[in-house]
């Protein structure tokens, strides 16, 4: 009696194995930080990716089969990540989905090839979603990793062309987090200020440990004492709220060139000492269209609270893009979707887009904006909101590359 | 020049008193029941929380008194029902213990208020430019901070040194069964102690809340500097752990302040090494890019030139 129980206990448990492998075709793994310091953002993505994923699916799949996102932890990690990305494998994944740090990316995009040289026929490829490093599409480039989101120095092309019209900026400081990424947007940024505005002083070059300082006082009391007029800075998450903090606190008079002045808690901390002040060059703001998109509507009406702010605008474009290229390749195998992806074009509500063919680099709009009061829609419900300064064409973004990439037969 | 010296002499003090705020109530509960408390940053953290919760509903006044008393039951709650019956096992189960609750609370932080930092900004009775310094303003709300932290101090050094309960308090931890036989409730002491300490914990997350971020990871992002600011001063000393504090703070500010790196200085001294030198990455970096980490550098200095801190009685 007991025996005939298990039997079929354990016969019910295969055919729940076998149903769950045959409804789930494609499987792709989200590898990011979803404990620890940078789970809020990491969160917020996974919910993005996969509110677009159940579209897809709701459409009926690609090429037939349904998509499965399956979620691995990295903590921001480099050494995790590489760990996460075995098991992530090893489950079956052929699509990795990363963001949320440079470090961690070429961690993973070194893998990623390093994978696919040694196991032909089981590739996997590497969409790359907020990672912004430009080595990523220049020196370190690979053929399997496309990134969709623009990267630092494009960001910092279109905040510099903003800066060069601006006759008020006169003397500039940047400040970044010492890492691979701040680094590359202080070198941008002094180099494309040299070209476009010669007249322009760089009054500071700052590198601050990544996300460990907790008063910014002392960094503010030296933007303040080189008499900068322009603070342009890279940070993200905690080390751009408290930046912002620590300067409102101080009473200092600068315009904020960022690109992540809309991270969480940067508006709700900066208030109304950010009108007119802090700008931000982002792929999409509330107000760059004159209305919501449904999707975006939609995805704040299932996903409710200040929590769940949207932000991930680039993650609708990367799964169209995801399912226009598997419908071009007629298939979902990854080296058939990389192929299809290289120099797809796709209309957006935002305006044409297209994946470079030679360094993956997505060229996608760009707007600069900047915080003000009555605007259409406004975050974190402040009452302020993003108002468009200027907006680049997705053509007008791409940058010159170094990338030369082996592409597989 | 004398506008940096002065702003970062400021700001160093500020950052000296919030870092001794912090670590008042963990030195308090050390030198009186030598409990090494990891959960001390998770009650701070618990303080902020509150107040911003309660200063919504009964504004800022009220939860700057209720939030520290409430942490302080919580304290006495987690010395009755935790840790006297781990303390039987010894230090290392304390320790564990501490260490297993500052999870426990990040977790139910997170379920009550979610991961993302929450609206909690300065109330409108304290949101004023205190004065002006060389065109900086210097908010009232860091003013608070300073008074109620040399308050704190002033408290702790009284109440301990100079009032009966604070002579019991003492003898309860080197004599126990002694006080115990002499009619005083040693285990009612713990209870007290440890709430005092929480209470003054929930204080620091009131005011600190302000400054820092108040999100589920600020635990974590305070735990090690008061680990640090405890050590350097001495484990368990009140007057170390201040004059830690405010050696901390200071130093850390005026070294964002300096914009030269060592090849500077061997360059004044004659040495010049080459760009393409293999030492050249190393050497050139900037005092100020390595500030954040001056605290830990004195720690590990502490630790290998004086093990028992500034003003220690044992060694860490």
């Amino acid at each position: 009696m007991r025996a005939s129980i298990r039997v079929t206990l354990g016969l019910s448990i295969a055919a729940a194995l076998v149903a769950s492998t045959a409804l789930a075709d494609v499987k792709i793994a989200f590898i990011d930080p979803l404990s620890g310091g940078g789970a809020a953002t990491g969160i917020l993505a996974q919910k993005t990716h996969q509110f677009y994923i159940d579209a897809i699916n709701a459409a009926g799949g690609i090429n037939g089969e349904k998509i499965e996102l399956l979620s691995f932890d990295n903590k921001v990690n480099p050494q995790e990540s590489l760990i996460q990305l075995k098991k992530a494998i090893d489950e079956g994944a052929r699509f990795i989905v990363q963001g949320n740090g440079s470090g961690v990316a070429l961690a993973i995009t070194d893998a990623v090839q390093k994978h696919n040289e040694r196991n032909r026929g089981k590739e996997v490829v590497y969409l790359n979603y907020a990672a912004v490093d430009p080595a990523l599409t220049n020196d370190k480039c690979n053929f399997w990793h496309f990134r969709f989101d623009a990267d630092a120095d494009m960001k910092m092309a279109a905040m510099t062309d903003v800066i060069a019209k601006d006759a008020n900026v006169k003397r500039v400081y940047l400040i970044n987090q010492d890492y691979s990424f701040g680094k590359a947007v202080a070198a941008a940024a002094t180099k494309m200020l040299s070209q476009k505005r010669p007249d322009i002083k760089i009054v500071g070059d700052e590198l601050h440990p990544l996300q460990k300082v907790q008063d910014f006082s002392p960094y503010v009391a030296k933007i303040k004492a080189s008499g900068a007029d322009t603070v342009i800075t890279g940070n993200w998450s905690n080390d751009m709220v408290l930046l912002v903090k620590a300067g409102k606190d101080a009473g200092l008079k600068v315009g904020w060139q960022t690109f992540y002045g809309g991270s969480p808690g940067t508006v709700t901390a900066i208030g109304d000492a950010g009108v007119d002040t802090l700008k931000q060059v982002t792929e999409w703001h509330k107000n760059a269209a004159p209305e919501l998109d449904p999707s975006v509507a939609a995805f704040v009406a299932r996903y409710p609270g200040k929590e769940n702010e949207y932000a991930y605008w680039r993650a609708k474009t990367m799964w169209a893009m995801f399912a226009a290229a598997a419908k071009k390749a007629g298939s979902n195998d990854p080296v058939k979707i990389a192929h299809a992806l290289e120099g797809l074009r796709m209309q957006t509500p935002l305006g044409e887009v297209e994946m470079r063919a030679d360094n993956h680099q997505l060229l996608q709009p760009l707007y600069v904006s900047t915080l003000e009061r009555n605007q259409k829609y406004d975050v974190e419900g402040s009452g302020l909101g993003w108002r468009t300064d200027a907006k680049v064409d997705a053509k007008a973004t791409a940058l010159p590359t170094t990338c030369k990439m082996d592409r597989p037969g | 020049m004398a506008e940096i010296v002065a702003v970062s002499l400021l700001n160093g003090i500020v950052y000296g008193l919030l870092l001794f705020m912090l670590t008042a109530g963990l030195t308090l509960i050390f030198s009186m029941m030598g409990v090494l408390n990891f959960a001390h940053a998770s009650v701070f953290m618990l303080g902020a929380y509150f107040s911003f919760q309660l200063g919504r509903w009964i504004g800022f006044w009220p939860a700057l008194v209720i939030a520290p008393l409430v942490c302080g039951l919580i304290g006495a709650a987690i010395e009755r029902y935790g840790l006297r019956h781990v303390h039987r096992s010894g230090h290392v189960a304390e320790i564990l213990f501490t260490f297993g609750l500052a999870y426990v609370i990040e977790e139910l932080v997170t379920m009550a208020w979610g991961r993302n930092a929450v609206a909690n900004g300065v109330p409108p009775a304290i949101d004023f430019a205190l004065f002006s310094l060389f065109g900086s303003s210097f908010p009232a709300y860091k003013g608070l901070m300073m008074v109620i932290s040399v308050a704190m101090f002033a408290f702790l050094y009284v109440a301990l040194k100079r009032t009966r309960i604070g002579l019991v308090i003492q003898a309860a931890l080197t004599h126990p069964d002694m006080a115990s036989a002499l009619g005083h409730d040693v285990p009612g002491v713990f209870v007290l102690v440890f709430a005092l300490g929480s209470a003054l914990a929930g204080l620091a997350g009131v005011i600190g809340g302000f400054m820092l971020l108040t999100q589920p990871t600020l635990a974590q992002a305070i735990g090690p500097i008061v680990f640090v600011v405890v050590v350097v001063g001495g484990l368990g000393s009140l007057a170390g752990a201040l004059i830690a504090s405010m050696l901390i703070g200071v130093l850390q500010t005026f070294a964002v302040a300096v914009d030269y790196s060592l090849a500077d200085a061997l360059r004044a001294s004659g040495v010049a090494i080459a760009r393409s030198s293999p030492l050249y990455d190393v050497v050139s970096i900037k005092v100020s890019t390595v500030a954040p980490i001056v605290p830990y550098l004195l720690l590990v200095l502490t630790l290998i030139v004086r093990p028992r801190g500034l003003l220690g009685r044992r060694d860490a």
